[in-house]
């Protein structure tokens, strides 16, 4: 049922595991496969140069920022374990209300509340990990979503702790380490989202290039072949999958420092549903497709609602449905052939 | 002397390109942040259409002041209200902020108002807390406890001894649930049970039949609205209207929007609310009108809110002289009365409030439709939460 | 209580009817649509409007829905939908989720966002007693039509010459193909009475849960869970875990209301901890 592999590779600008020269030695191909490339370096510069080019539009940025972040940590269990999710809002929303409580009853320092609410995101993701072991993809589909669930309904039932659906108020962070405040015009707030997600992406990309990373792709092709080889399946799983939910975590806690509210609707299904929307448009397995993803559908959806406020989810839907008749990877490389020709024609 | 014929050119030039930017400052943006899709989009429709209708036929042009509407749609999601709210603020340079369909969307935006220092009209979300969060809430819609508690007076008047309630299980529905027993015992009734009903799943025959087995007087109902017809036609199919349980329920239930095609079922349900669209004064007659002629609808509870809110700002702009200073614009909404389609209305001074009347409603067939056809008035009514406060 | 268990089987039997169509695509066809609850959409819509535009009577209306949403289905499975049945799920999970999508804003636009309110004829409302036991005329009558269509399509599957050519050519394509089954028209008109049953199921179920355009998102986990739960073998599973979910759902909420919405979740994760597969997997999967 891994039909979801099918999807990767094509885009990705690191290639799968099969091609590996036979002459290599394993550690120099890791470090070879791990060696930054120009349009990596390219993509960061241009978030960083948003910071100064877009000053009006640091508020969406920051958004596809954390949405980015969120997306990536799906790319962590989807595109390299190969499980499929629909439930991985509630680690975002346990990130969210941990930070937001915490900030409310006094530790408002938001660093300390990204630590706290990366673990204790973290421990669900880990007590839950074990309910995914078994099953099939839409075994999994399920649980995660009925996990998602409970906890959108505990949120509600508990709502002398959480606020209930009125949502938490009073969520006001201190300046970040005691120095930056955060503005009104989003700036800290995204210059703080983007340096949270930069960071993490560099130790997922650290992680999914060592061995265990490598070891994870195998399981997802071919979950047989690989327990053969003795990689066992079950711990790996649950070490991905933690480190999945402490990710989200991380993604909730930024959205609640930075928009200094928490409510019910962060544990929606939608939220997941979105999440899985945004890494299948920007393809899995290569962790900048949850990036390309959230900076391609915040952008398509901001635009269009804000063309047509009550419609827009029509062109939204014209789009996915296009999107998967054409095929991702075609609209990609004709894209990239349209963009090579008009390059060629200045030159 | 060419000179100076020259100089004087160059003068005369100088003062029209000076005048021109300050001629295209004269605007006044007024930003809506409203759920335009979701389940929650009927609420921003109505109170879109009421705001166009209100400029259209007032003109779009006050105390010198171009009025420019810019609508945004938040699904009905608190973080993207939040982020719509801060850069209408910030890049849009909004002189005034209106909208907010639910309490969460409304809290939100409520540091965005105060940092900004911008009046945001809260037309739709009622719960009575929301003007707390900023000193630049000004509500013109209702709290909901105005309304329960109104029910609660008058179901004590009128022979209701016991009283069971069934609300939706979220934040209003809880406060709702909460007034209404809490003043409906005060005044020496009882309560033999409180249901409270999911908001996903709205199938209430589990709920009714425990109505049916507790045999109250009265059942007291607040769901959301459009939730309200399912309840209702259940409520008959139960055969509870036949087993002399009056519903009582606030108008959120009797939406005018969509009463008409609720059926006979809903027929005798009496309802406490601030708006119908079947309330007799010339005023709302000519709202009634309007609003059918520009979008083909019935007005209901929440148009009225988005007519009111745009009143609100057109009067702040003529007391202010087209000056936009978000304080200046707030004083100047304080304590304004005028007579609304709902009825003579005050914003009050300490908590910008609305205080209105407040009017009990049967439904009933009027011209072969459907229409909440009030009976009695509760004049005045302050919301009695932040009355109980000593405010 | 007996009450309590009669609607509980009468939600289930409409949860059935409205998600069969899925259980057969998703179990047989092994093709995720979501979009699912767009064609029940549909079909409760088809029935407000000749209900309110055209005067139809209810129960005419309930063959036309039926009829229309077959026909919608079947012009999308030969349009959009047979050219995804070899791509992976994801690709049919974006795909599907982006016809909800269009099919929201599109009933939006034409038919506004409000609730719409089917009136059910008069001797179709109320109740009677049947030994002590209150029922609900209307619930009387899904649970019937409901039961009468489960009996059909279980015959059909399993003793038509029809079911047969089905399961083989869902069980392999082209060793069917090269036994002369026409695999495209048999795949056609399963989708078109999947996607009929869906749209019938729409508009019986217009007047227990409303409909309103948003209405494909909110079933959609039902419709899933209902499939999940029961597996995907054939019918069977799926008519019990309907019943379940039903029963389970309603019985929940009158017992112990504070717990309400758990109830289902709970019981679903613990069905798929113990039988990954449903209550009724096939040998292989």
């Amino acid at each position: 049922m891994s039909d979801a592999s099918t999807l990767n590779g094509a885009a990705a600008p690191s290639g799968t595991p099969s091609g590996t020269p036979a002459s290599t030695a394993p550690r120099d191909f890791l470090i070879g496969k791990s060696r930054w490339k120009p349009a990596e370096f390219a993509f960061w510069a241009v978030a960083v140069g948003a910071l100064f080019a877009l000053p009006d539009r640091h508020l969406l940025l920051n958004e596809i920022a954390i949405l980015g972040l969120f997306t990536l940590s799906l790319d962590l269990i989807l595109g390299f374990a190969g499980i499929v999710s629909l439930g991985h809002a509630a680690f975002l929303g346990i990130g969210a209300y941990a930070a937001g409580l915490l900030t409310k009853h006094g530790v408002s320092e938001p660093l300390t509340g990204l630590l706290a609410a990366g673990a204790l995101a973290g421990a669900v993701g880990f007590l839950s990990s074990f309910l995914i072991l078994r099953g099939t993809d839409l075994t999994r589909l399920m649980v995660t979503l009925g996990v998602a669930l409970i906890f959108h309904e505990l949120a509600n039932r508990l709502d002398w702790i959480t606020g209930g659906a009125d949502g938490l108020l009073g969520v006001a962070p201190g300046p970040i380490a005691g120095l930056f405040e955060f503005d009104i015009f989003g700036t800290t707030a995204y210059a703080y989202s983007l340096a949270v997600l930069f960071v993490l992406f560099l130790l997922a990309r650290r992680i999914v290039h060592s061995p265990f990373g490598l070891s994870l792709r195998a399981l997802k092709d071919n979950r047989l072949r690989a327990g053969s080889l003795g990689i066992a399946s079950a711990r790996r799983i649950v070490a991905v999958y933690t480190l999945a939910a402490v990710y989200a975590g991380i993604a909730g806690a930024l959205l609640t420092q930075t928009t200094q509210f928490v409510s019910l609707e962060i544990l929606d299904f939608a939220r997941s549903a979105d999440a899985l929307l945004v890494l299948v448009i920007g393809g899995t397995g290569y962790l900048y497709g949850g990036l390309v993803g959230a900076v391609a559908f915040t952008l398509l959806k901001d635009g269009l609602s804000a063309i047509t406020p009550a419609y827009w989810l029509f062109w939204m839907g014209l789009f996915l449905v296009v999107l998967v008749l054409v095929g991702r990877d075609r609209m990609v490389e004709r894209v990239r052939g349209l963009l090579a020709r008009a390059v060629g024609r200045r030159a | 002397m060419l000179r100076r014929q020259f100089l004087a050119a160059a003068a005369v030039a100088a003062a029209l390109a000076g005048g021109l930017p300050a001629q295209a400052q004269q605007v006044a943006k007024v930003g809506l942040v409203l759920p335009m899709t979701g389940p929650f989009a009927s609420t921003g429709r109505q109170i879109e259409a009421a705001a166009r209708l209100y400029i259209a036929q007032h003109g779009d042009t006050v105390a010198g002041r171009k009025i420019e509407l810019l609508v945004r749609d938040d699904t009905g999601t608190p973080d993207v209200t939040r982020r719509l709210t801060q850069e209408l603020v910030v890049n849009e340079k909004v002189s005034f902020l209106g909208g907010f369909g639910l309490t969460p969307l409304a809290y939100a935006a409520a540091p965005i108002a105060t940092q900004g220092k911008v009046p945001a009209i809260v037309m739709a979300a009622a719960t009575s807390a929301i003007t707390e969060q900023s000193p630049f809430f000004v509500r013109t819609s209702f709290t909901l406890p105005q309304a329960t508690v109104v029910m609660a007076d008058w179901a004590a008047k009128n022979g209701v001894k016991k009283m069971m309630s069934l609300v939706s299980d979220y934040g209003p529905g809880i406060d709702a649930e909460k007034s209404f027993k809490d003043r409906f015992t005060a005044a020496g009734g009882e309560s033999v049970g409180e249901l409270r009903v999911p908001l996903r799943n709205p199938d209430f025959a589990p709920f009714l039949q425990r109505v049916v087995d507790a045999k109250p007087d009265a059942l007291f109902v607040f769901v959301p609205s459009g939730v309200g017809a399912q309840f209702m036609k259940q409520f008959v199919e139960r055969g509870l209207d036949k087993s002399g349980v009056k519903l009582l329920a606030t108008g959120d239930v009797t939406d005018d929007d969509i009463l008409n095609d609720m059926g006979d079922a809903a027929l005798g349900v009496i309802t406490s609310h601030h708006y119908a669209a079947a309330h007799q004064s010339p005023e709302n007659k000519a709202f009634v009108d309007a609003f059918r002629k520009a979008s083909n609808a019935r007005p209901n509870f929440m148009a009225v809110g988005g007519w009111d809110g745009m009143h609100v700002i057109y009067e702040a702009l003529k007391k202010t002289g087209g000056s936009t200073d978000g304080t200046a614009l707030l004083d100047a909404m304080k304590g304004m009365s005028w007579t609304s389609p709902r009825g003579p209305v005050q914003i009050d001074a300490a908590t910008r409030e609305m205080v209105q009347n407040i009017y009990i409603r049967k439904v009933e067939k009027v011209e072969d439709e459907l229409h909440n056809v009030e009976f009695a008035t509760f004049e005045a009514v302050k919301d009695p939460t932040k009355a109980a406060k000593g405010g | 209580m007996l009450t309590i268990l009669f609607d509980g089987v009468a939600y289930g039997m409409l949860l059935f009817i409205l998600a069969c169509g899925l259980a057969v695509t998703l179990g047989l066809m092994n093709f995720v649509n979501l979009a699912h609850g767009a064609f029940a959409m549909a079909g409760g819509y088809v029935t407000v409007v000749l209900m309110q535009r055209f005067g139809v009577p209810f129960l005419a209306c309930l063959p036309l829905a039926f009829v229309a949403t077959a026909l919608l289905g079947a012009l999308a499975e030969r349009t959009l939908y047979a050219r995804l049945y070899s791509r992976s799920h994801l690709d049919q999970v974006l795909f599907s989720i982006g016809i909800v999508f269009m099919s929201i804003a599109a009933v939006d636009f034409l038919m506004g966002s409000q609730q719409q309110i089917v009136q059910i004829p008069a001797f179709l409302r109320g109740r009677v007693e049947i030994l002590g036991v209150g029922v609900g005329v209307y619930r009387l009558l899904i649970i019937g039509l409901c039961g009468v269509l489960t009996l059909l399509l279980q015959w059909a599957l399993a003793s038509t010459r029809f079911g047969s050519q089905l399961r083989a050519a869902v069980d392999d394509a082209r060793a069917a193909r090269g036994l002369g089954i026409e695999v495209g028209r048999i795949f056609v008109v399963t989708f078109a009475v999947g996607s009929g049953l869906a749209g019938l199921g729409g508009a019986l179920s217009a007047e227990i849960v409303g409909l309103d355009p948003t209405f494909p998102l909110k079933f959609m986990l039902y419709f899933l869970i209902v499939v999940t739960v029961g597996g995907t073998s054939g019918l069977t599973g799926p008519l019990l875990a309907a019943l379940l979910l039903g029963v389970t759902d309603v019985a929940g909420k009158y017992l112990v209301p504070g717990l309400g919405a758990f109830i289902i979740y709970f019981v679903m994760i613990a069905i798929l901890m113990l039988r990954p597969q449903g209550l009724f997997a096939r040998g292989s999967a």
